[in-house]
């Protein structure tokens, strides 16, 4: 038994987990999820480790039907996901009941999708890593894309749902890549363009080609000259280095990577960002903008402390079963249970938005009518100031 | 190579410590002795390297530890390296069935530079080969220094499949191909060692740094060799650096 079948691939649909460190040396690519972000809010909200292994969806996610009864939370791109035909909610953990169809309709917003499950997904672990690295055939289910009729399992079964699911505060949730642009630190080969390159590389938007994929994404725009030609000596590729190959466009390097490369690198994009190209589309424009590389570790700093206050809020929230709902009948709270004997609604006070919902119930009893005030209230999952 | 090592960031992840540009011996065995110096003397943040030709890319945690941080211990330990002794690397024989179905294109190799088969098949297991570095793909090694006597230009049309194990020829350039994949490589022969394994440890049969010499072997050895190799009792074969 496994957690759920293949019923479609989907474009491309790969397990990745936050990649495979320490054979760089060997020249094995470091791969892991594209958006990593979205991969560990995803596994966040299941109250996972943050780099368990989930699944990464490409534009078309696949069709999966469910053969138990489990939790699972969907974070990154909105591909429109639907449980059963209706549409399922992005950002926030669900309970799929045994038999249920998750699909897909497309991309409305991004490209890349994670669906972690709890306890992450159930593949061995391949040097250090549950990535897939297609190309060799590295890791993952049987290093290669999911196709139908593939069984995938999550590590942790049959355990019972969280009753109160937090949703991902709007402070964490990732912006609009159009709303400002790349951020990126100059080097290691800076030096090794004209001030011409340097002033069209920042003062130009550059287009997403089509040629773009886990590798890397490839830009068109203006081209970006060499003082001296665009081979050097080849060394080691920093994840969001920014290649500039000989026809002066730049080459984004991302997950998969070669390790080594012999083009020139202009800028490296600083790691927030990263997320944000991981989910433009063909098409899409993208500016640059310095930074130092004091500045880039602040701000990274910054997510992690607004990561780790949004984790804490999950976990504390499992430990005292909060259900985040309170349903009151004439101003006296009720507690009440769902079918697996766990708290649904508490008694104590809701804290943050609590939305209130009322309606007036008339219901006749041994033959006598009763009408009775009906409350429900609704913290929407929000965490703590 | 440089007078003193470059420091440049590689993003807000990643440092690069350049000792060179160039493609010598010398600059290769500098980045060899700081890679196996930073493996032996381990800096808490410090979480992948790759070294290359002329530079060891140092991938760090910056939650751990910082820039400014980073490039002290570097500068310290780098300090302690050239104070000490460099390290003396391996010389791992590589076996190789020559000529033949193993290696269809050494009959042009030789043809094309006035040679005889036995010749190339000499000529090119002669000289100990330094792994500057592994790349392009898992397990893939770009050696130096091969004779120019067996240059040879690549193929006109690149195959669709090379086995894995083929050792091969490019203009002024030789390598082995670890795993099975296109290419326009002259092959003159197949080596029984597998240069990838994932489920080994280490997964690469070579460690940046190391020197190789190929060592011609007949079917008999080959056949013997490969049971050797599956069965997982093969003893990697070395010998003294020249």
């Amino acid at each position: 038994m496994a957690t759920f079948k293949v019923v479609e691939g989907g474009f491309y649909t790969t397990v990745q987990d936050l990649g495979r460190y320490g054979f760089q040396r060997y020249g094995v690519p470091v791969s892991g999820a594209m958006d990593v972000y979205a991969l560990r809010l995803a596994n966040i909200l299941l109250g996972n480790e943050q780099g368990n292994a989930a699944l990464e969806m490409t534009l078309i996610g696949p069709k999966l039907e469910f053969l138990e009864d489990t939790t699972i939370a969907l974070a990154g791109a909105n591909l429109a996901p639907r449980l059963n035909q209706h549409p399922a909610p992005m950002w926030r953990a669900f309970r799929v009941q045994r038999g249920s169809l998750l699909t897909f309709d497309g991309p409305m917003v991004g490209k890349q999708t994670y669906l972690a499950l709890p306890g992450g997904i159930d593949v061995p672990l391949q040097m250090g890593s549950r990535s897939t690295y297609v190309r060799t055939g590295l890791g993952g289910y049987e290093g290669r894309t999911l196709q139908p009729g593939d069984k995938i399992s999550a590590v942790r079964r049959g355990e019972k749902h969280r009753s109160n699911p937090a949703t991902i505060p709007n402070e964490l949730l990732p912006q609009r890549l159009d709303e400002r642009p790349l951020r990126v630190v100059m080097g290691p080969q800076s030096d090794a363009f004209t001030p011409e390159g340097i002033a069209a590389f920042f003062s130009s938007s550059y287009t997403v080609s089509q040629q773009s994929d886990r590798v890397g994404h490839r830009l068109e725009g203006p081209p970006i000259t060499h003082s001296r030609g665009a081979d050097i000596v080849s060394d080691g590729i920093p994840s969001g280095a920014v290649q500039i190959t000989g026809d002066g466009q730049p080459v984004i390097l991302m997950a998969d990577r070669g390790t080594t490369g012999g083009y020139t690198k202009i800028a490296t994009v600083i790691t927030v960002d990263l997320p944000k190209l991981a989910q433009t589309l063909p098409g899409n424009t993208v500016t640059f903008h310095a930074v130092s590389v004091e500045t880039a570790h602040r701000l990274l700093k910054e997510q992690e402390d607004a990561m780790k206050r949004f984790k804490d809020y999950v976990d504390r929230s499992a430990r005292t079963h909060g259900a985040g709902l309170r349903v009151l009948v004439d101003n006296k709270p009720y507690e009440a249970q769902d079918e697996d004997g766990e708290t649904a609604a508490q008694t104590e006070p809701l804290h943050g938005d609590v939305h209130t919902s009322r309606r007036s119930i008339t219901a006749t009893i041994n033959g006598n009518p009763y009408t009775f005030e009906v409350q429900v209230q609704d913290d929407g999952g929000t965490p703590p100031a | 190579m440089y007078a003193e090592p470059r420091f440049l960031p590689a993003g807000d992840r990643a440092l690069a410590v350049e000792l060179g540009d160039d493609i010598t011996p010398q600059t290769n065995a500098a980045v060899r002795d700081l890679f196996v110096a930073l493996e032996g003397n381990p800096i808490e943040g410090v979480v992948d390297l790759v070294p290359s030709y002329r530079s060891v890319l140092v991938n760090y945690d910056p939650l751990v530890l910082d820039f400014a941080q980073l490039h002290e211990k570097l500068t310290a330990l780098l300090a302690s390296v050239s104070a000490g002794e460099p390290a003396t690397p391996r010389c791992v024989q590589i076996p190789v069935l020559y000529g033949g179905h193993a290696g269809p294109d050494l009959d042009h190799v030789a043809q094309h530079n006035n040679l005889t088969a036995d010749e190339v098949v000499a000529i090119h297991s002669a000289p100990q080969y330094l792994v500057y570095m592994l790349g392009f793909s898992p397990g893939f090694p770009y050696l130096g220094g091969m004779d120019e006597r067996i240059e040879t230009p690549r193929l006109d049309t690149p195959r669709t499949i090379i086995p894995a194990g083929s050792v091969g020829i490019a203009e002024k350039q030789t390598g082995v191909y670890p795993t099975a994949t296109p290419g326009g490589w002259q092959i003159i022969g197949l080596t029984p060692l597998n240069f990838f394994d994932p489920y080994a440890d280490p997964p690469s049969l070579l460690e940046p740094g190391d020197l190789i010499r190929f060592v011609p072997i007949n079917q008999a050895e080959f056949d013997a060799i490969v049971q050797e190799v599956e069965q997982g009792a093969y003893k990697t074969r070395t010998e003294a650096p020249e």
